[in-house]
């Protein structure tokens, strides 16, 4: 046995657990898709348009969510790692609260905001803002809004770390050229920070993809994501094939959208 | 060529009371100093002297508490660091890692909205003057420090700014190529006529470098004078001690031309002191040979250092002198009786 395989055997118990739980039921999971050894299941997820749509729907909702969460995220992060530190620890604080709450409760509490006799449409109401309620619940906006809210973190730790690691002396010397704060933004900070930039839209992008309990819960069965679609079969149509199948082409989407990334990533250091 | 374009002239730096503390921290003391147009002028000082401090006050990136800086008699002190038109160079270059060379040198430029063409035009000469022709599309990662070193140059004297500010540019640079960059800063000064401020801690590249030295310590300018004046005539310890090997003692002038030494040596040395007064003395160790003060003692310690030996010597009066003699002959061991001597116009009384 070769010195360089002594090193893995403390890593034996975690490839083990990987392996049994993860390989072994995505595997198993690939074999309910193609059962009885026809691609029908995968003709239907492909080529039906009620499906076609609801892989559509994934992919826009990923995309605006991606965006939206960019937006907020970047002058999020660029205050954190500019403010003094105390400051920073405070914003930290609220940034990272969410990723220790549960993702259930935070969406529960977005129905609570949302709804038609909600928070906020009730504070409009009775501010005379507006005159009926504004739907924002089981629809596209309200799925947005808790995606956002959940999957921020992802886009404001990259981007705060890339802010980070660009040199002030950089900044200083930019300023003692002769740029304005605005030029110093756009010719400094945003090229030095465009891999952080890319790495928290990747890492929203393919998380939203397979959203899960945002999607289900303030969609309530409008806004059809493909994993609600994907619960739907398993446990309203007990049709596992194509439930089978439908992850299986969720697989592939993600896997696709993270190689192309790595590949831009690497062609952009080169 | 690119020399600078007639009826802009190099302009001339005034500081005056410049106070500034962090916290309990005083980083400048009540600092003036003038600088004259297309001067080259050094601050030496040790790490915690202030001179980082001045030169960000004097970049505008650091307001001062008080006091102010004037360029040809017009107030800055208010100004942002972009509207200076001062040339910097960083301690690590700060060149902008994703452009290349050429968007390198050009930043300043386009951020004063010149037009392309003549963009073009002055970063090619400016890459020439600095030998850096060819080398446009590179990237900084890609160049080596030497270069890298050039192209912040370059960078910092493209748009032909009213002050060169330098801060400690060489560090980084191995000795050889350290010594090529100082004498080219000094040529590329001197031909452009820029007045340029230059920071180190190292006192032998001050003393290449400049036109005038001035030395700071505690956050105060212990002293302003030429390179000779600096090295020969020191005004207090700390200059005399900072710039180059020394050998200080004090004492008290008993008779004129005699300083006795605490300890009880009697010094023949030329001075304007009064009798009584208390003086400081300065005894260079290269300057040892012949001479009328003689010292006789045993030698301590001896290095050989190419062109010279130093000698750690304990004289018989108790004295301890660094020596350096010319390296002729079998380096003198430990134990070695020797007898040396320094003329009463080498000792430099202060």
């Amino acid at each position: 046995m070769s010195s360089r395989w002594l090193g893995a055997w403390p890593a034996i118990p975690a490839l083990l657990l990987l392996f049994v739980f993860f390989l072994y039921p995505v595997v198993r999971m690939l074999g309910f898709s193609i059962e009885g050894g026809t691609l029908d299941w995968y003709t239907k997820a492909l080529g039906e348009s009620l499906y076609l749509q609801v892989f559509w729907n994934t992919f826009e909702i990923a995309f605006w969510v991606t965006l939206i969460c960019l937006l907020l995220g970047y002058p999020l992060g660029f205050l954190l790692a500019t403010t003094t530190p105390g400051w920073a620890t405070v914003g930290f604080i609220f940034v990272l609260l969410p990723l220790w709450t549960s993702v259930l409760v935070r969406t529960y509490a977005w129905m609570v905001l949302l709804g038609r006799n909600g928070v906020f449409n009730r504070m409009m109401l009775e501010a005379g803002l507006i005159s009926d309620p504004v739907p924002m619940l089981n629809n596209f906006s309200g799925v947005l809004i808790g995606m956002v809210h959940v999957l921020l973190p992802y886009m404001v730790l990259p981007i705060y770390g890339a802010v980070r690691r660009v040199d002030p002396a950089l900044v200083s010397a930019a300023e003692g050229l002769g740029a304005s704060n605005s030029r110093i933004f756009r010719r400094v900070y945003l090229p030095l920070t465009l891999p952080g930039i890319f790495a928290g839209s990747v890492i929203v992008f393919v998380l939203s993809l397979g959203f899960f309990i945002t999607p289900a819960l303030l969609g309530g069965g409008r806004v059809v994501m493909l994993a609600v679609m994907i619960e739907q079969q398993i446990h309203q149509t007990l049709n596992w094939p194509f439930a089978a199948a439908l992850s299986a082409v969720l697989l592939v989407f993600t896997l696709a959208v993270y190689a192309a990334a790595q590949r831009f990533t690497r062609s952009a250091d080169a | 060529m690119a020399t600078r374009p007639t009826g802009l002239k190099a302009a001339d730096l005034k500081v005056s009371g410049l106070q500034k503390r962090y916290g309990d921290v005083v980083a400048l003391d009540g600092v003036s100093l003038d600088i004259a147009s297309g001067e080259l002028l050094t601050i030496l000082g040790p790490s915690g002297s202030g001179k980082t401090t001045l030169l960000k006050v004097v970049a505008g990136f650091e307001k001062p508490d008080a006091g102010d800086v004037r360029i040809d008699g017009a107030d800055i002190t208010a100004l942002p660091p972009a509207r200076r038109d001062i040339g910097m160079v960083f301690q690590h270059y700060a060149l902008f890692p994703h452009l290349t060379v050429r968007a390198n040198v050009a930043f300043p430029l386009e951020m004063r909205n010149v037009p392309r063409a003549e963009i073009d035009k002055r970063v090619s000469e400016t890459l020439q003057l600095v030998e850096l022709g060819g080398y446009e599309q590179r990237l900084p990662k890609q160049l080596s420090g030497g270069q890298q070193q050039r192209v912040a140059l370059a960078r910092a004297i493209v748009f032909n700014p009213r002050l060169l500010l330098l801060d400690e540019p060489f560090g980084a640079l191995d000795r050889k190529l350290r010594e090529t960059m100082q004498l080219e800063v000094r040529r590329l000064q001197r031909r452009l006529g820029l007045t340029t401020i230059f920071i180190t801690h190292d006192q032998e590249e001050a003393l290449v470098l400049s036109d005038r030295i001035a030395v700071m310590n505690k956050g105060r300018i212990q002293q302003v004078a030429t390179t000779t004046e600096i090295y020969e005539r020191p005004a207090n310890d700390f200059v005399a001690d900072f710039v180059g090997e020394s050998n200080i003692f004090h004492g008290t002038v008993t008779e004129p031309g005699v300083v006795s030494l605490e300890g009880g040596r009697r010094l023949f040395a030329n001075h304007s002191g009064k009798v009584g007064q208390r003086m400081g003395v300065l005894m260079r160790p290269e300057r040892f040979g012949r001479g009328t003060n003689v010292f006789a003692g045993e030698v301590k310690e001896a290095v050989y250092l190419g062109v010279s030996f130093k000698l750690r010597i304990a004289c018989d009066d108790g004295l301890e002198l660094i020596v350096r003699q010319p390296a002729r002959g079998p380096l003198p061991a430990p134990g070695t009786r020797v007898n040396v001597a320094i003329e009463p116009e080498d000792i430099h009384v202060f």
